[in-house]
């Protein structure tokens, strides 16, 4: 495949993405309503409830708006990354899936462009919110919307991979409710999306708080937080890298017609 | 290797299982440049399975199989570039208009700008279908989206021309529209079909017929071979003898699972 083929694969699959999300209008309006809610809401009611002592990268006492307008940004792009998989799920029994695993380009490739392509989608309905909430008075750092754009790709692409390795393994898209079950309330909950992780600490919760501890969305959520405030979190940013590329890899494994899950179970893709 | 092979696609001793079942067992074929090769078999015979392979979703246990002197397994991009092929289940976007499925396949095959719109308007040309190319697929009929599927998988002019059961589901006029194409297509432009079915009368025009039974290669030949072979008057005779009962001995005129 040369790079130009490479490139036009890429447009492909992004271009049908964009354009089934543009025809699809209330997909962009549901997928900000849901954080809109929790940031207007839920804030308003629980602001008092959880007071939010200084913490790094805060320097100073923050409303709970804007504690959680990181979390909430994690959960667009923790949504759009389980949407991914849904797509992958859909395409599979619509027989779109064929078309593109039968397509003269290697499978890591192709699992790369419908990564980039839903991390695309996730990070243009994350910079809305960002507007929006700004718009709303919550006070987040002007220069900090360019700043977390990369932490904002980074951890769409982490997300969209988990997504891609769970498209292997729910076979019909009635099992997505599951996922949701399964894999984005725990995900979103048992993390600091929505409350410091000290939080559980002291409430004597400590599984929790280890199980907090090692969940990749709460780094994915920590690194878009200080990311946010121009700083730099070492450790979240590993973790995500690290966790994407396994992510990655399993997807790649799982869609192999020589080792993966589709040749184990012997349907079809 | 060069595609310049007098076969184009080629499958030599090629099996598959899925877990005890044995989906395909020690199956052979070719397809030379220009023919037409009817794949007949009952539900279950294991063409789908063949499919399969030849596309690149499964992978042989054993054999191997070549497209233009590529082998599936080693170098699967090469081989997939030069094969199109039409599915038994409809693999279009319903929501994307014809034209856009079609430039959508075109630049997953690396065909771009005004080349890749070229290609497609000359295929949407070539099936009767310019005037409806801004439709959505969702609105076109059983027999057009057949006609779709048939362009777009012509757009990057493959060598061999996979149909996988393209005719389920479509009324008669339409199964014979699309037969008389593909069989265009083989004399026109010279590419070599495998065209799989369970339907007897669309392997009467075939070049070749392959038949396959429990996943085995009962018996190769022209129809008049398979005929003649079989000791009965027509190939659905012929087809009937061959398969019931988990297959007889081929007959001795054609050339039996070699």
């Amino acid at each position: 495949m040369t790079p130009v083929h490479g490139l036009r694969v890429l447009v492909a699959v992004a271009g049908r993405e964009v354009e089934k999300f543009v025809h699809q209008g209330g997909r962009f309006f549901s997928a900000l309503v849901r954080p809109l809610l929790w940031l207007v809401v839920f804030a308003a009611g629980f602001q008092n409830v959880f007071g939010v002592s200084i913490i790094p990268p805060y320097e100073t006492y923050i409303p709970y708006q804007v504690y959680i307008a990181p979390g909430l940004l994690g959960m667009i792009l923790l949504f759009n990354g389980m949407q991914s998989s849904l797509a992958m799920v859909y395409d599979r029994e619509m027989g779109m899936m064929r078309l593109l695993l039968t397509a003269p380009v290697p499978r890591w490739y192709l699992l790369l462009s419908k990564l980039v392509a839903g991390t695309v989608l996730s990070v243009l309905q994350a910079i809305a919110f960002l507007v929006i909430a700004w718009l709303l008075g919550v006070e987040l750092p002007l220069e900090g919307m360019l700043l977390v754009l990369p932490a904002l790709v980074l951890a769409g692409m982490m997300l969209g991979a988990l997504g891609l390795v769970l498209s292997v393994h729910v076979k019909q898209l009635e099992n997505f409710a599951g996922t949701m079950n399964f894999v984005i309330f725990p995900m979103f909950f048992i993390s600091p999306a929505l409350y410091p992780l000290w939080k559980l600490q002291e409430s004597g919760a400590e599984w929790l708080h280890q199980a907090a501890r090692f969940n990749p969305f709460s780094h994915a959520v920590e690194l878009v937080r200080f990311a946010m405030y121009g700083q730099f979190q070492a450790t979240s940013f590993l973790v995500v890298v690290v966790c994407l590329s396994m992510f990655f890899a399993i997807a790649v494994i799982g869609y192999d017609p020589q080792r993966g899950m589709l040749r184990k179970t012997g349907r079809g893709a | 290797m060069t595609d310049n092979h007098a076969a184009l696609l080629t499958v030599d001793d090629v099996a598959k299982s899925y877990g005890a079942r044995k989906a395909l067992d020690r199956v052979s074929l070719t397809i030379s440049e220009g023919e037409f090769v009817a794949l007949l078999g009952p539900n279950g015979a294991g063409k789908s399975t063949l499919f399969q392979l030849l596309s690149g979703l499964f992978v042989a246990d054993g054999g191997a199989i070549s497209i233009c002197g590529h082998d599936i397994r080693r170098a699967p991009v090469k081989a997939l570039a030069r094969i199109g092929i039409v599915f038994q289940q409809a693999t279009l976007d319903l929501d994307l208009s014809v034209e856009r499925n079609l430039m959508f396949h075109a630049r997953l095959h690396g065909l771009g700008g005004a080349d890749a719109r070229r290609r497609v308007a000359a295929e949407l040309d070539a099936q009767g279908l310019a005037e409806r190319r801004r439709d959505r697929v969702r609105d076109l009929s059983g027999g057009n989206r057949r006609k779709v599927e048939l362009a777009r998988a012509m757009v990057h002019e493959p060598r061999v021309l996979l149909m996988d059961e393209a005719t389920v589901g479509l009324d008669p006029g339409s199964r014979a529209t699309l037969l008389d194409q593909v069989h265009g297509l083989c004399a026109a432009r010279g590419v070599g079909v495998l065209w799989a079915s369970h339907l007897v009368d669309e392997a009467e025009r075939a070049d070749r017929v392959v038949l396959l039974h429990q996943g085995r290669v009962r018996a190769e030949g022209t129809p008049a071979e398979l005929v003649a072979g079989a000791g009965v008057d027509n190939l659905g005779q012929a087809f009937a003898q061959l398969t019931e009962g988990g297959g007889r001995r081929p007959p001795e005129n054609s050339n039996p699972n070699r």
